[in-house]
């Protein structure tokens, strides 16, 4: 069938997802970053059958153990245990699971709350906007950790609240970049003329306007949701994140302090397991930013 | 200009308000008994429940009880902390001074760094130099640096014994009054031998940590907008002029390249001073960020509250003079909307 399309129609352009890849293809981190990011998804998703061991079963006996290259290792935990047993690699791939599950979830509802909240400020204005924009501007100014703290101090922690924490600190990026755009698209000719011909407010802010704020916005999406995992990880070593024995990545490097000198490497694999699944959202990030806006495309 | 300041703080008067409004609530909002989680004491007594609650202002309306507190606040009443039993302020105050030197130090170390990285990608741009230097900046970027600090300690600390583990200076080998709060300065005018260098070396790691974010964004940032300026005409015919490469990037360009990036390190000041929380925490660094979390292991929440009042009031200060700094630097700004 694709063969056919070409054949027939040799000088049509490529369609906009082809395009777009071809774009994106062209930086070569975002590839790298997109093929890691494609095999830690899997990982989360298949954490069940890939992972030797259940993640919060203690093995007596087995606590402590080291990584496979060291002396004293056990076969059946390649990356060693922590203090109570539990096998490393397991609890690092279902932690995969929770950190993207928290990452998507934060992107997912800053995403419908951003564009809600966006373009009602730019459709309405006066008095709605002026609101709007104001929460916006006191959720930012308080530090992003600082306010996730004061939220998880009067809700609780646990993984639920967690998303709630970060998503509130992340919204108004989204809903300023929303607002802004949408606000400049409003003033495009196509606009008027959808209003001329009688289009709805509601089907035109969002069959429209928000179709061509989107690009931004994908861009937001993928670095917002790195930055949700960095956060979440940060509070998740507070303590003030999923609560044990949940394998997450950020309090499962707080659980190993006191094994820092002795059993340094129990330290060191989630970190590298949060610093690589950072790292390749934004390789993405960029990729995406680069290809999406054309702007930067030319150079 | 004048015109553009009073705006500008204006505008921050309602967020001022609401954030008073925000750390008000908060107290109500905590779970619990509001006389018990205020004194963090438990099973009192009827009598001494009610007696408590008016002394308290519990029985007033509720618009009454915020009018005081928005009243205490402008005074300078930040609440009593219930651990130490000290007005909060006093406690802000004299951890505030640990925060400040090590978030300036970060921040020194990240524009040190930061800024000739970024410059000598975009004049190498795409080549190896290029390529690495973002590599290096965007896993920077990425840095859990909670992750990072515990790995530097176990590497120069624990390993090769060059940096202390914890703390701003060895409290065994030097004693002195505290005069400015800042240990540098400090340990300059005690005199002692050797206290500036110890204050140095237990500056050396979280420094590092903290600036490993701002490091990354502000190379980023000035490779970018160095890039930007690189196009520009007035660089070409700087360049057909025959004026050295060197001075042609290092004195035309940078100059205008430099105006967004004075911006981003002004944001990521504000962050600073407040993002110490893990900084402070792993190195057991005598700031507000680690005062801050540990109020709230304590259930100190009038601590809290006032903590975060003061370090959000800092940062939409300092967020304040960034863009009036940057409206001085770019009229566009100043006249624009």
């Amino acid at each position: 069938m694709a063969i056919d399309t070409v054949t027939l129609a040799p000088q049509a352009p490529p369609g906009p997802l082809l395009a777009f890849w071809h774009a994106f293809r062209e930086n070569r981190g975002a590839v790298v970053g997109l093929a890691v990011v494609a095999v830690i998804v899997l990982t989360a998703i298949f954490a069940n059958v890939l992972a030797p061991h259940n993640p919060i079963e203690q093995f007596r006996g087995f606590s402590k153990m080291p990584p496979f290259w060291q002396e004293g290792s056990d076969p059946r935990f390649l990356l060693g245990t922590d203090a109570l047993g539990r096998d490393m690699l397991s609890r690092i791939m279902y932690g995969a699971r929770v950190s993207l599950f928290i990452g998507l979830s934060v992107m997912a509802v800053s995403m419908v709350f951003g564009i809600a909240f966006g373009l009602a400020s730019a459709w309405f204005g006066g008095i709605i906007d002026v609101v709007i924009i104001r929460v916006m501007d006191l959720i930012m100014s308080i530090p992003g950790l600082v306010l996730a703290i004061l939220i998880i101090a009067v809700i609780g922690p646990n993984l639920t609240n967690t998303i709630i924490a970060v998503t509130v600190v992340y919204l108004p990026r989204y809903v300023r970049l929303v607002r802004a755009s949408a606000l400049a698209e409003l003033t495009r000719d196509y606009v008027t003329a959808s209003k001329v011909a009688g289009v709805r407010p509601w089907r035109l802010m969002t069959v429209t306007v928000l179709p061509n704020c989107l690009a931004p916005l994908i861009v937001q999406a993928a670095l917002g949701m790195s930055d949700a995992i960095l956060e979440a990880a940060a509070l998740g070593f507070l303590g003030l994140g999923a609560q044990p024995p949940t394998p997450e990545w950020g309090s499962m490097l707080a659980d190993t302090r006191d094994l820092m000198s002795s059993h340094p490497w129990v330290m060191a694999f989630p970190g590298i397991a949060i610093l690589i699944t950072v790292l390749s959202i934004n390789l993405v990030g960029d990729g995406l930013r680069d290809a999406l806006d054309p702007r930067l495309r030319r150079s | 200009m004048i015109r553009f300041l009073l705006k500008r703080l204006a505008l921050t008067l309602p967020t001022f308000f609401a954030l008073m409004f925000v750390t008000f609530m908060l107290i109500r909002l905590v779970p619990g008994d509001p006389i018990e989680v205020r004194l963090g004491e438990r099973g009192i007594s009827p009598e001494r429940h009610a007696l408590l609650r008016k002394e308290m202002g519990l029985d007033q309306p509720i618009w009454k009880q915020f009018a005081d507190y928005v009243w205490g606040l402008l005074q300078g009443d930040f609440g009593i902390s219930t651990i130490s039993k000290t007005p909060v302020i006093h406690e802000f105050l004299t951890l505030f001074p640990a925060t400040i030197e090590l978030a300036f130090c970060a921040m020194l170390f990240a524009i040190v760094l930061g800024v000739p990285a970024g410059v000598i990608a975009a004049s190498k741009r795409g080549g190896v130099y290029d390529q690495s230097m973002m590599g290096l900046a965007l896993t920077g970027y990425s840095m859990p640096i909670f992750w990072w600090g515990l790995m530097l300690i176990l590497l120069m600390s624990n390993t090769l014994h060059l940096t202390p583990v914890s703390g701003r200076i060895d409290p065994i080998k030097f004693y002195f009054p505290q005069v400015t709060g800042f240990m540098l300065i400090d340990t300059l005018l005690s005199g002692q031998k050797g206290a500036f260098t110890d204050a140095v070396r237990h500056l050396i790691l979280p420094t590092i940590v903290l600036g490993t974010i701002p490091l990354g964004v502000i190379a980023r940032m000035t490779r970018s907008s160095m890039l930007e300026v690189l196009e520009e005409d007035y660089v070409r015919t700087a360049r057909a002029k025959g004026l050295p490469v060197r001075r042609v990037i290092g004195l035309h360009a940078l100059r205008n390249a430099l105006i967004p990036v004075v911006t981003v390190i002004g944001l990521q000041t504000g962050t600073l001073l407040a993002g110490a929380v893990l900084t402070e925490t792993i190195f057991a660094w005598p700031g507000v960020g680690k005062w801050l979390v540990e109020s709230i292991g304590r259930r100190d929440y009038p601590a809290l509250q006032g903590g975060i009042m003061l370090i959000s009031m800092v940062v939409i200060i300092v967020n304040l003079i960034v863009e009036l700094l940057y409206g001085l630097i770019n009229p566009r700004i100043r006249h624009g909307h």
